[in-house]
């Protein structure tokens, strides 16, 4: 019997090879007015010299896009929905109250606008990129490019030159939205790169709350990429409640860079839930800029099979009496993996701020892996910031503790999942999103 | 009427033997006491009895209601009306005792027919309220996380609601340290007597280390372990020589026995 030499492959860090490339083209941008035409022309610039992210920068060692197949993807045409899956009909319920003031359904090559007209009437602004910059290219010079730099990296530039859909929100001064406007950022399709802009301004003294989501079918073999920018703007003593959730499917590589800024007196509570994607990469980052502004933010995310789900946090305290508040918590099955990177800043006299961030994790499976990485970086000296982190399995005895109450292995284990992330669903004031939640748990432990 | 029987049973821990031979029957209806000196297997009697992974049967058997019980899951033996009181309860954290305890009730629902819904929410709240009020409980105990922060009391508070709402038809109370601690005594045996009186037709095993517990729980037998055996048993006036004796005797008459034989 002949034996194959036995070869040993040493692997260190892999080199670094931007060899692919997207296939985009300075003619893939669309046109637009002035200030939106000079954004875009520097968002291409970025993108032109802007390489790919590899594992060799900090804020990507622990996602590894070396896979992602660039050169595969294009554009959808307009109209290209037709040929595609109609959005599902269970995303267009309302999911935080009984009705909608104004729902918008992005699908490749077009889109959908509804908007109460007693919300128009008030002169509030719910409708599609498309039609925004036709119809009110003076709002939009004030949101687009004003949060998130397209500098930032290969996907910003991305999504701010190429941007195909999006949605454009601007709450008028003092106009408080009871009900709640809703989009759906809808993506079937294979070989897609589906590139999305969310800009939102609420004015001084308004208030709003924005749920968007954004959903696939799942698609095995295929492949399709999410880039997209999410920009807020909370003016003084404004406020808002922004739901933003992500259920792609196991087939998309899913790109995101998202700043909110909170003027003087502002409030913003964002509340995020993702179990879908095949990997994800995402950039939250809030600014309190004004003095007395607060933000919370609170993260749901449970993966399972070989998901990767990355999501990158900060929160820059910019001036004196901010607080921030945030918690993610995740759940992790199967060989799936989670990294959540969070950073608290305290610019040079932001005085009696106060920080606070939390990640927890429970590894469900031997071969998932969670890794959480708190961070401060602070440069006032009169501030109260604290952070925590844990990693932590199922246990045993809490198992044995129900089961021997009678309830079986695989209930026990969803008791104990729910459990785990209660805390969370305290800081949801909407039932239809802790239900969302927990159909999520259900369909993962299922 | 249903019986508990203990046969034989050697149970393990990691290599190690505990119980080397037991053999004791538990009627519906009767308390039994098992008492006996620290460290002679009292408790890995309480765990392998309720299913504990840790604990490994070598021999032996359990039958209740004709199965053998050791062949069962933890929760199956629980939905057969098997019942461990813990002697520490684990915390449940973002559970109510509520939610846990409807969870509990619709799993043996579900067992007994695959289609049922589960209990109505007001029947439940309903039932739990009586439950509650029986056991001289405060109401919003039942919006707490279980067991979470509980005080040791509120711990065996929590335990004996339990024991009310599942209604077991075999109670094993692990109350082995517990003998210090006279007002979870107290509560422990208050709710098993209110229980009972009430109806709740039970066989118990009360397992402790003190004699004390037995004035507040006044058993029919009273077993005394040793080296993982049963050695003694009688009546309840066996745990008064104890609490005067202490337990020397018991070991002067069983363990000289081998060197005796020899």
């Amino acid at each position: 019997m002949q034996e194959k030499p036995k070869v040993v492959v040493s692997r260190t860090r892999r080199p670094v090879t931007a060899a692919k490339e997207f296939n985009f083209t300075e003619a893939d941008i669309r046109a637009g007015q002035d200030s939106l035409a000079s954004y875009r022309t520097s968002a291409w610039l970025a993108f032109k010299r802007l390489s790919l992210p590899d594992t060799s920068l900090e804020a990507w060692r622990r996602t590894d896009i070396h896979n992602l197949p660039v050169d595969k993807f294009k554009f959808a045409a307009d109209g290209a929905y037709n040929d595609l899956p109609p959005v599902r009909e269970d995303l267009l319920k309302p999911l935080v109250a009984d009705q909608h003031g104004g729902q918008i359904v992005l699908v490749p090559g077009g889109a959908t606008v509804e908007l109460d007209e007693k919300l128009a009437n008030k002169g509030v602004i719910f409708t599609d990129l498309r039609t925004a910059e036709q119809q009110y290219p003076d709002v939009l010079a004030r949101m687009i490019g004003k949060t998130v730099n397209v500098e930032e990296g290969k996907f910003s530039a991305l999504a701010g030159a190429f941007a195909q859909n999006g949605v454009v929100l601007y709450v008028p001064k003092g106009v408080i939205v009871e009900e709640p406007l809703h989009s759906v950022l809808w993506g079937p399709g294979t070989d897609i790169a589906h590139v999305s802009h969310i800009l939102v301004l609420v004015d001084e003294g308004a208030s709003v709350t924005y749920v968007h989501e954004a959903a696939s079918p799942d698609l095995k073999g295929a492949s399709s990429m999410h880039a997209g920018i999410v920009e807020i703007q909370v003016m003084q003593g404004a406020s808002m409640r922004f739901v933003e959730l992500q259920s792609w499917g196991r087939h998309v590589w899913n790109f995101s860079h998202e700043r909110a800024r909170v003027e003087r007196g502002g409030n913003l509570d964002w509340i995020f839930g993702a179990i879908g994607s095949r990997l994800t990469k995402n950039f939250s980052e809030l600014d309190l800029a004004g003095e007395g502004a607060q933000g919370r933010m609170s993260g749901f995310y449970f993966t399972d099979g070989d998901q990767h789900l990355d999501h990158d946090t900060q929160q820059n305290h910019l001036a004196p009496h901010t607080t921030s508040d945030l918690l993610f918590k995740g759940a992790l099955k199967g060989r799936s993996r989670s990294v959540w990177q969070g950073m608290i800043y305290v610019a040079p006299g932001a005085q009696k701020t106060d920080g606070y961030q939390a990640n927890r994790n429970l590894v469900l499976s031997e071969g998932a892996r969670a890794d959480s990485i708190p961070g401060l970086e602070i440069l006032a000296d009169d501030v109260r910031c604290t952070h925590g982190a844990t990693v932590g399995k199922l246990e045993q005895e809490p198992l044995f503790y129900l089961k021997s109450r009678g309830i079986p292995q695989a209930e026990a284990e969803k008791l104990v999942v729910e459990g785990f992330f209660d805390p969370i669903f305290q800081r949801i004031p909407f039932e239809g999103v802790r239900e969302r939640f927990q159909e999520y748990i259900a369909g993962k432990m299922s | 009427m249903s019986q508990l029987e203990i046969r034989n049973l050697h149970v393990s821990i990691e290599g190690k033997e505990i119980l080397k031979g037991l053999d004791l029957t538990v009627e519906q209806g009767k308390i039994h006491a098992i008492m006996g000196p620290n460290g002679t297997g009292k408790s890995t009697l309480a765990y392998t009895l309720m299913g504990h992974p840790s604990y490994t049967v070598t021999e032996g058997e359990v039958i209740f209601k004709g199965q053998n019980v050791l062949e069962l899951e933890p929760d199956e033996r629980s939905r057969l009306g098997i019942f461990l009181a813990f002697q520490y309860p684990v915390a449940i954290p973002g559970v109510t005792v509520a939610n846990f305890l409807r969870t509990a009730i619709n799993a043996r629902r579900r067992a007994d027919n695959p289609e049922d819904k589960g209990i109505p929410i007001p029947e439940f709240r309903k039932m739990l309220k009586e439950k509650m009020t029986l056991l001289k409980m405060d109401q919003n105990f039942a919006g707490r996380y279980l067991n979470d922060g509980f005080s040791g009391g509120e711990k065996k508070r929590a335990e004996i609601l339990q024991l009310a709402t599942l209604k077991p038809e075999i109670a094993i109370l692990d109350e082995t340290d517990s003998g210090l601690d006279i007002d979870a005594l107290r509560i422990v045996a208050d709710g098993v007597n209110a229980l009972m009186s009430q109806g709740q037709d039970m066989g118990v095993l009360v397992i402790t280390h003190y004699q004390r517990l037995l004035n507040y729980i006044k058993p029919d037998y009273v077993h005394v372990m040793l080296d993982g055996r049963i050695v003694e048993s009688g009546d309840a006036d066996l745990a008064l020589h104890l609490e005067e004796k202490g337990y020397e005797w018991i070991r002067e008459k069983y363990e000289e026995e081998p060197e005796a034989a020899a």
